[in-house]
């Protein structure tokens, strides 16, 4: 059984490319074999983020066209031997992505026994936003406590449950998660940054993980190592969580409070 | 929270104001889903044809698309002003 998960959010810059990466690695991780796509035409990054980018020789267009089989496309990673990625076009031709074009190549990586395929949406709501999210059985919302991500988010949601094979065949919209990036525990406490509460009250949905914002996240793509694989990394530690409970564990929340309230929790809490 | 806040000159707390203005954009957001996307450009022209007749505000007028078994209704309501109508805006 393959499960696609699209990694998602309307707004740029929030994560989608950080957490396509570090979900994907984190899969691999256990032992899963899994491919990751960039689904963004044009401004292909994922590539780089993962690591890969002076191995693109064949890309998702390419695939679609028939110019190159998915085989001769997926980059094998150098870390893990179960994850390939499938890097997006440089192309400026929007409709280079076609609806039946990705669902044969979905369709092409189950016949493959690949277990999860992560597409990584690009920004926005237009046509590769709307074909990353359109064959999903789940799904991730990246967003980060501030109003114009969660107001994109909720956007996201609303096509989620309407636009998508998931809700088109009654199965309802996509079960859909929220992951909350570029999360500063000291400002929330300030009153200066929306809450985990705010943002799950707003969006009325629980959050799966919280990634704290953290310098390991900008270091880590500047070297193509998923910020997932820095074991020192309180973001990576996050994800390593976040991932485990997508996969059904239960794990409590951490680096979501102030550091000198982190203590005195340690202290009582668990 | 209380300690941090008393070490720092209190800040404004901006994140309630945050939750404030999402909470009221994002259920109205939520009442329009859906709708066709002509609704907009259908509300304001209607307007201009009743402020012809009757100055009404701009929320005066209401429009939505309900669903009624198999087909959709479109709803439309016009609060008029309280003083004589036909006095033209």
């Amino acid at each position: 059984m393959t499960e696609t998960i699209v990694v998602t959010s309307g707004k740029g810059g929030v994560g989608k490319t950080t957490t396509s990466a570090s979900l994907a690695t984190g899969l691999a991780m256990q032992g899963k074999k899994v491919a990751v796509i960039d689904f963004d035409v044009g401004l292909r990054n994922l590539d780089l983020i993962m690591g890969c980018e002076r191995r693109v020789v064949y890309d998702f267009v390419n695939v679609i066209h028939q110019e190159a089989t998915l085989k001769q496309s997926l980059i094998r990673d150098k870390r893990h031997d179960n994850l390939y990625v499938l890097a997006a076009s440089q192309t400026r031709d929007k409709e280079a992505l076609t609806q039946d074009g990705v669902g044969r190549v979905l369709d092409e990586l189950k016949a493959d026994g690949f277990d999860y395929i992560v597409c990584d949406s690009p920004a926005g709501i237009e046509k590769g936003a709307f074909l990353a999210m359109y064959f999903a059985d789940r799904a991730l919302v990246v967003v980060n406590p501030e109003v114009s991500s969660v107001r994109d988010s909720d956007r996201i949601l609303g096509l989620l449950s309407s636009k998508t094979r998931h809700a088109e065949s009654g199965k309802g919209g996509v079960p859909a998660h929220l992951l909350l990036t570029r999360y500063n525990p000291e400002r929330v406490g300030s009153g200066q940054m929306l809450s985990i509460g705010d943002v799950e009250e707003v969006l009325g949905l629980p959050v799966l993980g919280v990634i704290p914002e953290h310098d390991s996240v900008l270091s880590a793509s500047n070297q193509g190592v998923p910020v997932i694989l820095d074991a020192t990394s309180n973001a990576g530690q996050a994800y390593v969580d976040a991932i485990a409970r997508l996969l059904g564990e239960e794990r409590p929340m951490r680096f979501t409070e102030a550091a000198k309230k982190g203590l005195f929790k340690r202290m009582f809490g668990s | 929270m209380g300690i941090l806040d008393f070490l720092k000159a209190r800040p404004k707390n901006t994140a309630n104001i945050a939750k404030e203005r999402l909470r009221i954009i994002v259920s109205q957001e939520r009442s329009s889903r859906g709708s066709p996307d002509y609704l907009p450009l259908l509300r304001t022209e209607l307007l201009a044809v009743i402020r012809k007749y009757v100055h009404v505000e701009l929320d005066a007028i209401n429009i939505q698309v309900e669903r009624d078994g198999e087909h959709e209704v479109l709803e439309l309501s016009v609060a008029l002003p309280e003083h004589k109508p036909g006095a033209t805006g």
